[in-house]
């Protein structure tokens, strides 16, 4: 046993010594909380509009005092031309234009009726259509303003609540997808990386002729990086407490275990990929292209999930990040017990023992 | 110049030789160029929604299956009680809860007037924003064919209506890829070229062949030029290969020129392997090469605008983004390709990016030191 922690100790040092990794991996995770929590927005606001109004009456103006007092839109150009509105768009400057015919006061007051167009830049299909949505909204309330002491017969009125999070802040789904995103780097990538330097450089043979027993080399190459990725944990955590205002709703225990199984599970990958690879390239190359971009992507914390084409659904299912993000999600945010996850919990479970089995199983005594 | 004929020789066989290097060059980005936009889609459709209907009557009846026939909503229970709604939200069965109170007939027509409660799970604060959004409007609508069934409208509507008219320029069909594809083949190119560049020089100081090197009486300059060029070449068929793919399989053609692309993408690479080559001059050992640039790459992609708008963010956040040149490329690569912006239309982003190249190249060549 004591060989055992001589191991740890010099696996240890290797992260001690080299500062400039240390700091990296432990402000890597502050730094995304942070941009998540304070930068990086789902949400769409003070996108820029141009106006081109053809009646500058008094109805038009107040519609563009409307919309531009609202958040969403920053009214920065009029323009006096229809032409003009392509150009200002291939300049990149606007996400909508607003056109009003001429006209529109009389219309609207005498024949009741009068016509608004919006044009929006659609080559991002979602923020056009949120614009579009609000814009219409605003246009509405304008409208219903208009016949307000007409009481509407016949009226269903909606009552709205949003559940867990009623100011929609995009931490409340970030926060847990960082989780995944940093456990899984520091871990797996760090480890297979470790692993193979060793390989590249020459050391390995040293190790390998020494009494200890290859499983015991490959746990002890591991331990150094689960502290540090249980620092990580901890860090994520207050931060988001303290600092993102994102509560932790269920039990902190639980929250913590889950975290150091997905820990181990994204370990068991490292251990995997450090078996494959045989130079550092090719390790950090097959760790970012199979392990980061996936987590990002599949564990359904920047893109819905039910959204993609069912190969890529199903496909999803073999990423530990998604069923940990799940996890996280109940527990932390959602604040339910062990019984709402424990399938979850038994799926990063059993693919943690049979990537653990395949990784020591195809560890390699000898060299080539 | 000789010299720096014979050094790229050099690099090109290393590069050639090892065929690790050449699979994860273009092997991996295509794969990844064929298969991210599809997963990188955040249009919002099939909500499940749970239903919990107290008045089983004809009205309610109506109204749901409006809602299923939106094509937004996938209808995946009955709950008989609200509570039991919200435990299928709670294990992400549902959505969205719709609750239709008892009497929604009955005081819709003799009170005329009712209440509908709506619970979203907002955890996704946009699924839950549309979800509720897209719901409300579906009510909005019933509600004025319910009301146009009781009241006889007189010939001129009393009320002023003002139509708002919708135009969807430059994607007409909201097709999501068309977004997607541009800034994704940006982050792609922006990962390998500048972790490519990162590599290797350090790849050099670690197995020890940069002593030969030094002590060779190759120029600084040719040393770094060596090492870009290369890479630059090989960034630029990258580009090409994913160009052709967005191509076929995506459609995508740009409205803009080919060569407006290739303009602009040969300084950013040139800025963005410089990045990576002054990383590499400072780092020791490659994994360190790598963290570092892997950790600027990520802050890069992330405030980039690619994933997300920039002109949400607060302001401190946009003037970071300033001195990101990945923001620049997305910005060009999907000007040019969706709204087709030509060379004047994109000067300003060009300058910037050019400034970043002179800066980072000038900085390895003046910190890369032959004495070690």
């Amino acid at each position: 046993m004591n060989q055992f922690f001589i191991f740890v100790k010099k696996e240890w040092l290797h992260i001690w010594r080299d500062r400039r990794t240390l700091f990296i991996l432990i402000w890597m995770p502050i730094v995304q909380i942070i941009l998540y929590g304070f930068a990086l927005t789902n949400e769409v606001k003070n996108a820029d509009v141009a106006v081109f109004n053809q009646s500058n009456d008094v109805a038009t103006t107040t519609i563009i005092n409307e919309i531009n007092a609202s958040r969403y839109f920053n009214v920065i150009k009029y323009l006096n031309s229809y032409n003009e509105i392509g150009s200002t768009f291939r300049q990149g400057k606007i996400r909508m234009a607003i056109v009003f015919p001429p006209n529109f006061q009389d219309n609207l007051l005498q024949k009741n009726y009068a016509q608004i167009q919006l044009i929006a830049d659609a080559s991002d299909p979602n923020t056009a259509n949120t614009l579009t949505n609000y814009a219409t909204a605003i246009i509405h309330d304008y409208q219903q303003s208009l016949n307000q002491n007409k009481d509407l017969p016949y009226t269903i009125n909606t009552n709205l609540r949003m559940l867990y999070n009623p100011e929609l802040k995009s931490a409340y789904s970030f926060v847990p997808g960082v989780m995944a995103l940093v456990l899984m780097l520091v871990c797996a990538m760090m480890t297979s990386i470790a692993i193979v330097r060793e390989k590249e450089l020459g050391t390995m043979e040293v190790i390998l002729v020494s009494p200890l027993k290859p499983f015991r080399i490959i746990i002890a190459k591991t331990i150094p990086y689960l502290f540090v990725s249980i620092f990580n944990i901890a860090c994520i955590l207050l931060l988001s407490v303290y600092v993102l205002n994102v509560p932790i709703n269920g039990s902190l225990v639980l929250l913590v275990m889950e975290s150091i199984l997905f820990t181990i599970t994204a370990l068991a990958i490292g251990i995997l990929i450090s078996n494959a690879a045989s130079t550092q390239q090719s390790a950090m190359f097959t760790s970012l292209l199979s392990l980061f971009l996936p987590t990002l992507l599949f564990s359904g914390f920047l893109f819905p999930i039910e959204s993609m084409p069912w190969p890529l659904q199903i496909i999803s299912n073999i990423v530990p990040a998604k069923w940990y993000y799940i996890i996280v999600e109940s527990v932390m945010i959602k604040g339910l017990g062990f019984w709402a996850v424990w399938k979850e919990t038994l799926i990063l479970v059993v693919m943690t023992l049979v990537l653990l089995g395949i990784s020591i199983r195809n560890f390699k005594i000898r060299l080539a | 110049m000789r010299v720096l004929k014979f050094l790229l020789q050099k690099e090109f066989r290393q590069i050639f030789r090892d065929p690790s290097i050449f699979r994860v060059l273009f092997i991996a980005p295509i794969a990844q160029l064929i298969i991210l936009p599809l997963a990188a889609n955040y249009q919002i459709k099939n909500i499940n929604l749970a239903v919990v209907d107290q008045d089983h009557s004809q009205y309610s009846q109506i109204l749901i299956n409006k809602i299923t026939a939106s094509g937004y909503f996938r209808l995946k229970d009955y709950s008989a009680t609200f509570p039991q709604a919200l435990q299928s939200i709670e294990l992400d069965k549902a959505d969205l809860v719709l609750e239709i109170p008892n009497h929604f007939q009955k005081d819709l027509v003799k009170e005329s007037k009712v209440n509908l409660f709506v619970a979203a799970n907002a955890i996704n604060g946009i699924k839950a924003g549309l979800g509720s959004a897209y719901i409300q409007q579906i009510i909005q609508n019933y509600n004025q064919s319910v009301r146009m069934q009781w009241i006889q409208f007189p010939r001129f509507d009393p009320q002023p209506i003002i139509d708002v008219e919708y135009s969807n320029w430059y994607n007409p069909n909201m097709n999501y890829p068309y977004f997607m594809v541009p800034g994704i083949l940006v982050m792609l190119l922006t990962i390998i070229g500048s972790n490519f560049a990162a590599l290797n020089i350090v790849k050099e100081k670690e197995l020890g062949t940069i002593e030969q090197i030094n002590v060779s009486p190759i120029k600084k300059i040719h040393f770094i030029l060596g090492k870009l060029i290369p890479f630059w070449i090989l960034s630029l068929v990258v580009l090409t290969a994913g160009l052709i793919i967005a191509r076929v399989i995506y459609g995508i053609i740009p409205l803009g020129h080919y060569l407006t692309i290739y303009i602009f993408s040969a300084i950013y690479l040139l800025a963005i392997l410089g990045l990576g080559l002054l990383l590499s001059t400072y780092a020791q050992t490659q994994q360190q090469s790598f963290l570092v640039a892997f950790f600027l790459i990520m802050i890069f992609n992330l405030m980039s605008g690619l994933f997300t708008p920039i002109e949400s963010m607060p302001h401190w956040a946009q003037v970071i983004t300033w001195f990101n040149p990945v923001t620049y490329f997305i910005e060009v690569m999907r000007m040019v390709i969706l709204k087709g912006s030509g060379l004047a239309d994109i000067k300003n982003q060009i300058f910037a990016v050019l400034g970043f190249a002179v800066f980072f190249n000038g900085w390895a060549i003046l910190s890369y030191s032959k004495r070690s």
